[in-house]
């Protein structure tokens, strides 16, 4: 049904290695298909279970997990990103608040971990982390600082 | 923090609260606010007595669960996942070996027994999870009595599962691939004694908390979640199901012997007044609960004519020496007595450490519904909204 909607082009590709396929799409079109996703008589994906970013060391990718309470069916969407690990330059992608109040915390969540710059997001500050706090933890080249506020970490 | 533009939003916020009217008021509700289960903090901008805005402050008891989750072998992570919602121990850990053994291709010859003994001991958990919700949550608006009993009788499967697994709270009882030990002689009969003490205590909780007439009055049409903002907010358990929606990924997704068992899934029916409000959603947890007693007697029976202990059974051995998986990825879900529960999981190639591991737990998801259900209540009102949320501070900050 995507394909009919948007072309063929609108996938990337398709994985369907694992234990749940999932599909890749162009970041720029994530909110449009998301969109279509929600409001489509026979998808229905109402409800977002989780938004994870995942850190492959040659680039990011956000994943969705979609789900749909009316026909109990889910499907996986995956986004890659430029693995660029400057600190002055976030992977940029558009938020989907607009269409789940899910994404909110959760790519807030992802932004403070992960360093994942949302556009259009209402409110992205750190969620988990104190305001002041530097870099993202999760990447895998983060590097404990020795000292918040003149208090030794380890 | 470099570019300024990552720094916009907290400038944006800074100057929200500094801009507010004269007759406004911040004022600062946690994070060492008994009523807020834990160490949240909520900043309300008020207006006399009304709440015009809630801003929720996360993180207070953040322990990094997913970084740690990245440096260790699925085993050595299942007593972290313990911490996660420690009210919950053995359903979440649940959900994370369930994952690891469909992964592994081990979800279909794990035995009967060892599904049954699982799914006994998580009923347990989560009538213990829904006894402290519904007594703290009767403390929360005055009553303090409930609060006494529910804790006297959750102290007895306190005392049960430590007999099982050794451990309190924090049990890492359920292991990939079997269990830590079979149960020991005499807990199916101990149980069975319980159950029997404990369904006349139901009746008294109910006669003393749900029919009564200020609890009732604090309650009542109060903090209504309409299910569309619900499903919206990504909102789940007994929450989404007090809204009247008929949502449990146990009957959905029919994992682990959940299929055998018969129970049925209360849902809210607005019967004081309007559909999602707060006694709706204590009353979905009352109702879990004897729903829980009749799968724990359904087990129970199962475990002692059935499945029964035999010398030769032994729940260590499928237990994998060593997790070894190919690259791929998977999400599992379980419903947890909050609600979803949820751990993904990307495996690296021939590694028993994970590349990422993310949970995703329901009390975050519940309470990001907190600045919308908190918009124009009463102060006293926001309490009572909170509490009918259920949350565990340990969940929603990993």
């Amino acid at each position: 049904m995507l394909v009919s909607k948007f072309g063929s082009q609108i996938i990337l590709k398709e994985d369907r290695n694992g234990l749940q396929p999932a599909l890749f799409i162009d970041k720029a079109d994530i909110v449009a298909v998301c969109l279509f996703l929600r409001d489509t008589e026979g998808l229905y994906f109402d409800f977002l279970s989780n938004l994870t970013a995942v850190d492959y060391e040659t680039h990011f990718a956000i994943v969705y997990h979609l789900n749909s309470l009316p026909y109990q069916h889910g499907l996986v969407l995956k986004v890659e990103l430029p693995g660029n690990r400057s600190l002055n330059e976030l992977p940029e992608i558009p938020s989907l608040t607009s269409v789940w109040r899910t994404a909110d915390w959760h790519e807030r969540e992802a932004f403070d971990l992960m360093g994942i710059y949302f556009e259009g997001h209402p409110d992205l500050r750190r969620i988990l982390l104190p305001d002041d706090w530097e870099g993202y933890p999760l990447r895998k080249d983060y590097e404990e600082a020795e000292k918040y506020h003149g208090i030794h970490i380890n | 923090m470099a570019n300024p533009k990552y720094n916009e939003a907290l400038i944006r916020y800074e100057k929200h609260l500094t801009e507010i009217s004269s007759q406004e008021m911040v004022l600062n509700m946690g994070p060492q606010h008994p009523s807020t289960h834990g160490v949240l903090r909520l900043q309300l901008i008020t207006d006399g007595e009304i709440v015009k805005e809630v801003v929720p402050h996360l993180g207070y008891l953040h322990r990094c669960f997913d970084k740690h989750a990245e440096s260790l072998n699925y085993a050595k992570t299942i007593p972290f996942t313990d911490r996660l919602d420690y009210l919950a121990s053995m359903n979440n850990s649940h959900a994370f070996v369930m994952g690891v053994e469909r992964m592994l291709g081990l979800d279909s010859k794990i035995p009967k027994r060892i599904e049954y003994i699982r799914v006994l001991v998580c009923e347990l958990n989560r009538m213990a999870s829904h006894l402290i919700a519904i007594g703290t949550y009767g403390i929360d608006i005055g009553a303090t009595t409930p609060f006494l009993w529910c804790f006297r009788d959750r102290e007895h499967i306190m005392n049960m599962l430590e007999w099982a697994s050794g451990s309190r709270m924090l049990y890492n009882y359920i292991w990939v691939g079997g269990l830590f030990y079979d149960l020991p002689v005499g807990f199916e009969e101990r149980c069975t004694e319980f159950i029997a003490y404990f369904k006349p205590k139901l009746v008294e909780l109910d006669e003393i908390l749900t029919q009564n007439q200020i609890f009732i009055s604090r309650t009542a049409k109060i903090g209504v979640l309409p299910a569309d903002v619900a499903i919206n907010y990504g909102v789940s358990g007994p929450m989404l199901r007090a809204s009247g929606i008929k949502w449990d990924l146990r009957r959905i997704d029919g994992y682990s012997v959940y299929p055998e068992i018969d129970f049925e899934i209360p849902v809210g029916k607005g019967e004081m007044g309007t559909l999602g409000d707060c006694w709706d959603r204590y009353k979905v947890r009352v109702d879990e609960v004897k729903e829980s007693v009749r799968i724990v007697e359904q087990c129970l029976e199962r475990l002692q004519k059935d499945f029964t202990r035999t010398a030769e059974f032994d729940p260590r051995a499928l237990v994998p020496k060593k997790v070894n998986l190919k690259a791929q990825d998977y999400y599992v879900r379980a419903e947890n007595p909050k609600g979803e529960l949820g751990f993904y999981f990307v495996t690296k190639d021939k590694s028993d450490i994970p590349l990422r591991v993310k949970s995703r737990g329901p009390s975050f998801n519940n309470l990001s519904v907190i600045s919308e259900l908190g918009k124009g209540v009463l102060i006293a009102d926001l309490i009572a909204i909170l509490g009918s949320i259920d949350i565990v501070l340990g969940e929603v900050d990993r």
